[in-house]
């Protein structure tokens, strides 16, 4: 049942690497990280890798195989054929500390930089009051596990290191989206998502929807709709529009 | 397209370079490049169509082709005017529906979906997942002319109109007779009402931008109905290129007398 | 190598663990005004807390309004077997409501009532609906939530000074080896940061040991590769004790096979919606299996049992629904008696018995779990499933109204920290705990640096070179004969607790298994490990190991002493439990290096507490003395302590 595989791992530091060819045991039923956990227990003691549950619900072991960000975890040995050789590397948007762990520290960053949910003057704790259908939307973007893939597969950052200033990248935009839609939040990060977030420079080609490993629907239901309360706010020259409805209905809470 | 000559994107330094464009072993080129020689068919198509001025009325059935809706000049053949004659004789290189064609065109072209798929297909940026785009330099649509993009509602607004006049072209063909043709132009209209009106601009509009919406209970309810179209909007993107094409060359067909439309019934 | 260069960092509060228990802490030092440093040994907000599915237990009494403190205290005594520190118990319940409250001030998201309030779920071993919950991501909401709050103080901290990191300042991916101890107090922690292998020591006035359980001490486990239990052992060898260590609890029905996913949960609901197990004959052998106690209440043909599906009222419910001790015992018992499938585990089928609409509907998360992790289709194939390592109810040894050890300076928090669950945890009791007690220690950890002086203590370069000199050992023999990597160890070590010391004991397991530790310790005193010192695993992993090995024996020294069963620690040579083993604790302490466990009484349960059961209940459980003593103690008080029920 079992065969032998042959994989390419990435190994190497900031300073430079390259793929090394291993010959490995494959079971019946082992994902990547399983292949990669023997490859570091029989072959390479120091194999470096970034992981933690195993069941898809942390987000530590995000890398590329066969060039496409997955989580290692998560990827079946059994979508890939025998005979082919797999190719794993680290996120290659990011700089590489090791092996196959990358430097993460850009997303962090930038989720310091977003402003936190502001809860409304006065309520107290147990007075907080919010309907199921309000919450849903948010709810959504809170299931994101920060594996960053989505961070790793945008070109906007991925092909153009300069934009990393300007642009948050797609983690980012849900999280906006999540406290703009939260009902009870105060604060207006709206036309700062345009403005120093970098809403401006997604173009919507949906690579970061396509690798989610929790299926959040991010350009579709955050990405979009803060790019539409943008034009409302930014660029739409009609004062109906223009009129800050989010904003006079916060300042009410239920 | 620039080719650099330091390293960038996914070989900038610091980053794990593999010395490959990609390591993706899928054919990850074959959807933008299906999506690139489909897109280009269909212009090409729809370009001849709108400058040709002929063929675009099935008078005996009383059928316009949408590529032609409304014809409101008075270059128009006898009968497709139904919404009266507006204009004078247009000149022999404008199209007669070219009101209405500006704002087609632009509300497909700043489409949230359609721009994805020219994103991919033409300007590569990029042409699949992590396989790395072509320029130097990116911008997305912070500055002109893709921060039109941001005007995408107007476009919207427009093609609800539009979808009424095509439906008014349907109704008015009914006064006529049924067959097959009505039958196309209906299947058109249904589905181009169906790609509009889950716009992702109509989205926002319908309820996307409230706060609350145990505030607003109808809305909520429109909002919900409008997501599950949205969520097919790539399908009824194409869908429609499709009947809108096949519907025009249908009345092109029955106008040139190479078919007659079957089990027509007059009224 | 050459002298390794040592980073210096101070602050206020040390507090080692990011999960839910150092996130709180960490937010009430720093909301006191403290300055704090967190360290953790992954990135920033992937602890084992994520894990956490069901919910937050918190009386809070939305959905049913007659919950109350009282009602979920004596929920919490039953779950624990009435083992569970009475006192921890009480803060737990009562406090746990304010603890969900304040998450939602932080920017928390629960599923909602139609009233707007939290929705509270029903739970194994809870009375009424009381897991505060999101889907099935609790823990995930939970460690989020707590990561954005300590975010939110950072920016907060760059408002007023210009630096973000001024006020609380995580270490990421940074694994602590040796608490710093000056005059038998703590001063702080030595360890390395994992991507560049640089040593760093962290001073503080005051340390929380934070770090959660020890899974991975177990072959099969539901907990991530975190739970190696390093806070323990630290404080261990600091002369910090532990408590409970025999009592970890295993869930009956974890994944067997693939490997890959050996050990993730199998949620109860499978069993709930008509699910059975099946040995490898096909036999539903639970019907062999209902103990006397429960004779009355469970079928006895299979028959009966399928009945009671759709007709509960008029039918005894099938024995695969027993609770998870007898479960997971009986599972053991057949795969022991070489009826188990393939992997070591038995079946459990739903796939024969529901149509393939009913399982998708009901069980989607099941469905998807199997299909994508396993390749499974749960509605034509059988799952092999078997008990699972969960969680330990066995930690420090705390004070339960500061969680302060023995240790001056030194608090500890969450599961890492023993008593609130006594011998068996229950579901949902474990997120309220984080959130609970980890605010206190946070509290106490200030008022501690309040009383002492903010003043931390000094090590001299050279102290913590020899430590840093002793962490390289390993190093010095890369690939020296005679020397092994810690992978072999550490499996040799899970196989060995897994069936030696897990879910069914015996003195002569015990015994082989500390013959089987001794040998492992002399193994694991030749460890090597090659390459460079940035983020290598082999090296990362000597450390853990040597730790898994000291709490390994903890347990088996703690099992080995305790001749009865009860809740997470099941001796098939004593099988009853004794009213008098219920007031004895088993504290784990080192002796000049040599582990020693100490039987030493228990905490009273105060006579207002006790007045909440009735005496039929705790005469299951206590002494006939005690009892007699509770009550006349509340007949002289004029006890009025049962009041606010059902208030």
């Amino acid at each position: 049942m079992g065969y032998t595989a042959h994989f390419r791992v990435w190994r190497g530091d900031a300073n430079g690497g390259g793929l090394v060819d291993y010959e490995v045991e494959v079971n019946p039923g082992e994902v990547v990280l399983d292949v990669i956990h023997r490859i570091q227990a029989e072959q390479a003691g120091d194999l470096a890798v970034r992981w933690n549950c195993k069941a898809g619900k942390c987000g530590s072991c995000s890398m590329e195989i066969n060039g496409y960000p997955r989580l290692a975890c998560m990827t079946r040995m059994s979508i890939y054929r025998q005979d082919e050789i797999i190719n794993v590397t680290p996120m290659r948007t990011f700089p590489v500390i090791k092996d196959l762990v990358t430097d993460v520290s850009f997303n962090f960053e930038k989720l310091l930089s977003i402003p936190a949910f502001a809860p409304p003057p006065g309520l107290q704790p147990g007075e907080y009051r919010m309907q199921q259908e309000d919450v849903e939307r948010s709810q959504e973007f809170r299931k994101c596990i920060e594996c960053f893939l989505c961070q790793d597969v945008c070109h906007v950052i991925r092909d153009h290191e300069e934009n990393k200033k300007q642009f948050a990248g797609p983690r980012m935009f849900i999280r906006l989206a999540e406290l703009d839609m939260h009902p009870l939040d105060v604060a207006d990060r709206e036309i700062a998502a345009q403005e120093d977030f970098g809403l401006g420079f997604c173009n919507i080609t949906k690579c970061c929807t396509e690798v989610c490993p929790e299926g959040i629907k991010i350009t579709d239901n955050a990405i979009i709709p803060m790019k539409e309360r943008v034009v409302d706010r930014k660029y739409d020259p009609l004062p109906f529009w223009r009129r800050r409805r989010r904003v006079e209905e916060r300042a009410t809470p239920q | 397209m620039v080719q650099a000559k330091a390293p960038f994107g996914v070989d900038a330094p610091g980053r794990a370079s593999v010395g490959k464009r990609t390591l993706r072993t899928d054919r990850w080129w074959y959807q933008p490049n299906a999506t690139a020689i489909l897109l280009t068919i269909w212009v090409a198509y729809a370009t001849v169509r709108v400058f040709w001025r002929q063929y675009y009325f099935a008078a005996e059935y009383d059928y316009l082709s949408p590529f032609t809706s409304p014809c409101v000049s008075a270059s128009c053949v006898p009968g497709s005017s139904s919404l009266g004659v507006w204009f004078g004789t247009f000149p022999v290189f404008l199209p007669y529906a070219i009101i209405t064609l500006v704002f087609l065109l632009g509300f497909r072209t700043t489409c949230y979906y359609y721009r994805k798929a020219y994103y991919r297909a033409f300007a590569r940026t990029p042409g699949a997942c992590a396989v790395p785009e072509p320029h130097k330099r990116y911008h997305g649509e912070t500055r002109f002319p893709l921060i039109i993009q941001n005007a995408h509602r107007y476009f919207f607004y427009v093609a609800v109109l539009i979808s009424l006049v095509n439906t008014y072209d349907v109704i008015h063909s009914l006064f006529h007779g049924i067959g097959l043709g009505t039958l196309i132009m209906a299947a058109n209209v249904v589905l181009l009402w169906a790609y509009t009106l889950g716009c992702h601009a109509c989205r926002h509009a319908i309820g996307g931008q409230l706060r609350h919406f145990s505030k607003h209970p109808i809305r909520y309810k429109l909002w919900k109905g409008v997501s599950k179209l949205t969520n097919r909007h790539m399908q009824f993107a194409w869908t429609t290129l499709g009947t809108l094409m096949f519907t025009d060359w249908y009345v092109w067909m029955l106008s040139a007398k190479v078919f007659a439309d079957p089990f027509y019934i007059h009224f | 190598m050459g002298q390794p260069t040592i980073t210096r960092h101070s602050s206020d509060v040390l507090i080692i663990g990011a999960g839910g228990a150092g996130l709180r802490a960490a937010i009430a030092a720093r909301e006191a005004g403290k300055t704090v440093t967190i360290v953790c040994k992954s990135l920033f907000g992937k602890a084992h807390t994520v894990m956490a599915e069901g919910g937050m237990a918190a009386a809070m009494g939305n959905v049913n309004p007659h919950d109350n403190w009282q009602v979920h205290f004596r929920d919490t005594m039953r779950g624990g077997k009435f083992m569970s520190h009475p006192r921890m118990a009480e803060l737990h319940a009562k406090e746990s409501p304010m603890r969900v409250w304040e998450l939602e001030t932080y920017g928390a998201l629960f599923d909602r009532t139609p009233e707007g309030k939290i929705s509270q779920r029903n739970f194994g071993g809870h009375e009424y609906p009381r897991l505060a919950h999101v889907g099935d991501r609790t823990g995930l909401e939970l460690i989020r939530t707590l990561q954005q709050k300590v975010t939110s103080l950072q920016q907060d901290d760059k408002k007023a000074t210009g630096d973000a990191e001024s006020g609380i300042k995580v270490f990421a991916e940074t694994t602590m080896i040796r608490l710093l101890m000056r005059d038998g107090r703590v001063g702080g922690a030595f360890g390395y940061q994992r991507a560049t292998g640089d040593f760093f020591s962290f001073t503080a006035a005051a340390v929380i040991i934070a770090t959660g359980g020890l899974g991975k001490t177990f072959k099969v486990t539901s907990n991530s590769w975190e739970s190696t239990g390093d806070g323990l052992a630290l404080a261990l060898r600091a002369g910090a004790t532990a408590i409970n260590m025999e009592f970890v609890q295993f869930h009956p029905t974890g994944m067997m096979w693939p490997p890959s996913v050996r050990g993730v949960l199998v949620t109860e609901s499978v069993r709930g919606d008509g699910g059975v197990l099946r040995n490898s004959e096909g036999k539903r052998f639970m019907f062999n299996y209902v103990p006397e106690v429960f004779r009355d209440q469970y079928a006895t043909t299979e028959e009966e049992g399928d009945r009671w599906y759709t007709d509960p009222d008029n039918n005894k419910r099938p024995p695969e629904l027993l609770p998870r001790d007898e479960v997971a015992r009986a599972i053991n018992a057949e795969v022991k008696a070489g009826r188990g499938s393939p992997h070591g585990g038995v079946f459990l089928d739903i796939g024969s018995r529901r149509s393939e609409e009913f399982i998708r509907r009901r069980l989607p998360s099941m469905y998807h779990q199997f299909k994508q992790l396993a390749d499974v289709d749960i509605t034509k194939e059988p799952m092999e499933v078997g008990p699972t390592g969960h969680y330990a109810m066995g930690g420090l040894e705390v004070d339960p109204d500061t969680q302060a050890t023995n240790i001056p300076g030194m608090f500890c928090a969450g599961e890492a920290s023993g008593g609130l669950h006594g011998s068996n945890r229950l579901g949902g009791n474990s997120l309220s705990d984080l959130a609970v007690f980890g605010k206190r220690a946070g509290d106490a950890a200030v008022a501690f640096v309040d009383e002492h002086g903010h003043q931390t203590p000094k090590f001299s370069d050279d102290e913590l070179q020899a430590y840093a000199h002793e962490a390289l050992e390993p190093f010095r023999h890369a690939g020296e004969s005679g020397y092994e990597n810690a992978y072999d160890i550490h499996r040799a070590l899970q196989e060995m607790m897994f069936s030696l010391v897990g879910i069914i004991r015996t003195e002569d397991e015990m015994r082989e298994a500390l013959a089987e530790l001794d040998k492992l310790d002399e193994r694991a005193k030749k460890l090597k490990a090659e390459g460079p010192i940035a983020f290598n695993p082999g090296w990362h992993l000597c450390f853990d190991v040597e730790n898994m090995l000291l709490l390994g024996r903890c347990i088996a020294n703690a099992a080995l002493l305790r001749q009865e069963s009860r809740g997470g620690h099941t001796r098939n040579d004593f099988p009853t439990m004794d009213p008098e083993w219920r007031r004895t604790l088993l504290e784990c302490s080192l002796d000049g290096g040599t582990v020693k466990v100490a039987r030493i009484p228990g905490p009273k349960v105060a006579p207002e507490l006790m007045a909440l059961f009735d005496r039929h209940e705790l005469e299951k459980y206590f002494t006939t003395e005690e009892i007699d003593e509770a009550e006349a103690a509340n007949r002289a008080g004029g006890a009025t302590a049962a009041t606010g029920e059902g208030a």
